[in-house]
């Protein structure tokens, strides 16, 4: 029988606010254990949570990024789970009231265009970190940093309506790349500040009913993810062929082995009890915080990647590659406004700038390249002062150095002729000095042309612009 | 609505709580009375009432986001039964 895998996917990310959801502890990452704590987020008895504005801005953002309908009221609730990541034993989320919901996001697969389904998007707060003791006598313990208790997150949990691995990665993609694209959340898989689960399930193709799924934790990269749901699939197919049933169940990606493996723990730990959150009033985004995230919402990587398309006439491909980042996009903008040369500017700055960056592990915004330099530099390509060749050399050293081309050029002596009266003179000598050939030549042994060039190229210390010299000898030569 | 041993065992399963045989009959009991005297709200005609959570006026407080100082890390270990490294110190948690 044949099978179709059905996906739907949990994301989990994390909000740039400079303080916690409900105190003003620092979010920042990497700290000392347990030194961004206070009274709130420790859990101690008799203290008030009080919500933080900027994160419900943001995520009012995300929600309209991804065309969510904004609900004007939603509850925060008491999720209820015993584990020591969570001091309060419960953390606080949305359930049956949640911030937005009924959204969408487009992504592109195998040449076409799929609409994934947002079901919703609810805020909560992040859990601690649990490290586990390694050496002998450590080995009975657990060790528990609160520092992350209490970071905004949004969820973001989409419709089952992925099929394939590859179309989870490209939703998880688009995803990520909005929420930068915001400036919301740094996207940050390995820190945990972009996490995702996976809901996984097998149907016979062109069944309606859903199988029962298998929910996918730990993987902390889109290969990772890749790989976790295609054994998934493949597990459960191999399955069901064998006479099995799929159990509901937490399993857990072991990226060493490549495999996927139920998680330990009591069936009796998914008995949430949700109850609204007595602390916290119901949140009633207004219209005017609904106006404000609307009116400072960028351009998003769909939109401008449609508009590189039809304004500038690139080809798809470099519309994605140059809105792969905000500040890429932006570099690549400012090069064409100097250049007013869509295409070459594509070039140079997706074809030799990134080639170089990636080399480096580096990003755009850590080099030293201006783009006015880059315009300068095709426009003395476009002048004819200086060859493709040699500007490939000079924009090396500017990757280097980070000084303009101008003086690059003259220091090196690379001022490429292309005046044709020079040239021409140039030329007359190569000919005079070379009868023999000019006669092979004109006797139709025309692949001395090459002879000519290269000599004129020696005469020049290759400084000559060949266009030039290629039209100047075959007329000298023609007759 | 009635509560049951069971019930009982599941609740103080999940708040990690060990009873006794004599504290869970009395609670089985307690639990019951409780329920029964709320049973009297599922007399009323809810149909169509959303659900009240909060009788407080519907306005959202916010906070700006700040940065306040934290608690130093010594006074944040400070009530642990244990602590190392800095952290709070617990038993071994396997998953």
């Amino acid at each position: 029988m044949k099978y179709e895998a059905v996906i739907g996917l949990e994301v989990h990310a994390q909000l740039l606010t400079g303080s916690k959801l409900f105190c003003g502890c620092s979010t920042r990452f990497g700290s000392e254990p347990n030194t961004q704590v206070c009274h709130i987020c420790l859990g101690m008895p008799g203290v008030l949570p009080v919500l933080n504005k900027k994160a419900v801005k943001f995520a009012v953002k995300m929600s309209l990024a991804v065309h969510c309908r904004i609900n004007p009221r939603s509850i925060f609730a008491r999720k209820n789970y015993f584990y020591p990541d969570l001091p309060k034993g419960y953390q606080v989320s949305q359930y049956t009231e949640p911030l937005s919901e009924h959204g969408h996001l487009e992504i592109d697969i195998d040449g076409g265009r799929k609409r994934i389904g947002i079901t919703r998007i609810h805020m909560e707060e992040d859990a601690g970190k649990l490290l586990h003791g390694e050496g002998i006598e450590d080995s009975n313990f657990s060790f528990v940093d609160l520092n992350r208790t209490g970071v905004p997150l949004i969820e973001i949990v989409s419709e089952p309506d992925m099929r394939t691995s590859d179309e989870a990665v490209a939703y998880l993609k688009a995803l990520r790349d909005i929420l930068v694209y915001l400036e919301i959340c740094d996207g940050n898989m390995e820190e945990g500040s972009f996490r995702c689960d996976a809901n996984v399930s097998i149907r016979p193709m062109g069944a309606d009913k859903l199988g029962t799924k298998a929910e996918l934790k730990n993987m902390n990269s889109f290969k990772y993810i890749k790989e976790a749901i295609d054994y998934e699939i493949q597990r459960q197919i191999d399955l069901v062929e064998s006479g099995g049933n799929v159990v509901q169940e937490t399993r857990l990606f072991d990226s060493s082995k490549g495999v996927t493996a139920p998680m330990r723990s009591k069936e009796e730990a998914h008995d949430y009890r949700y109850f609204p959150e007595p602390d916290l009033l119901p949140l009633n985004v207004g219209a005017e915080l609904v106006e404000e995230a609307r009116s400072t919402l960028p351009e998003l990587p769909e939109a401008k990647r449609q508009r590189f398309i039809i304004d500038y006439s690139i080809p798809a491909y470099d519309a994605g590659v140059l809105t792969a980042t905000k500040e890429l996009a932006d570099y690549y903008e400012e090069v064409v406004k100097a250049t007013g040369e869509p295409k070459v500017s594509s070039n140079w700055v997706m074809g030799e700038l990134l080639r170089l960056l990636k080399e480096d592990g580096k990003n755009v915004g850590d080099c030293a390249v201006k783009p006015a330099s880059i315009a300068e530099l095709i426009g003395m390509i476009k002048k004819g002062a200086i060859s493709g060749k040699m500007a490939k050399e000079v924009f090396g050293e500017m990757y280097r150095t980070g000084n303009p081309p101008a003086g690059i050029v003259k220091a090196r002596g690379m001022t490429q002729i292309s005046d044709e009266s020079e040239l021409a003179g140039i030329i007359d000598k190569v000919i005079e000095s070379n009868p023999e050939s000019v006669d092979r030549y004109r006797a139709g042994n025309v692949q001395l042309f090459g002879f000519f060039v290269g000599e004129t190229m020696k005469a020049t210390k290759g400084q000559a612009n060949p266009q030039a010299v290629n039209k100047i000898l075959k007329e000298k030569l023609g007759g | 609505m009635s509560i049951t041993k069971k019930d009982v065992l599941h609740v103080a399963d999940l708040a990690r709580l060990a009873l006794t045989e004599k504290e869970i009959d009395l609670y089985t009991a307690q639990l019951q009375r409780i329920l029964s005297y709320v049973e009297k709200l599922s007399e009323l005609n809810t149909e169509g009432v959303p659900p009240t959570t909060t009788t407080v006026p519907p306005e959202t407080v916010y906070r700006e986001d700040r940065v306040t100082v934290s608690l130093a890390q010594e006074e944040a270990l400070r009530n642990a039964p244990s602590s190392e490294r800095g952290c709070f110190k617990v038993p071994k948690i396997i998953e």
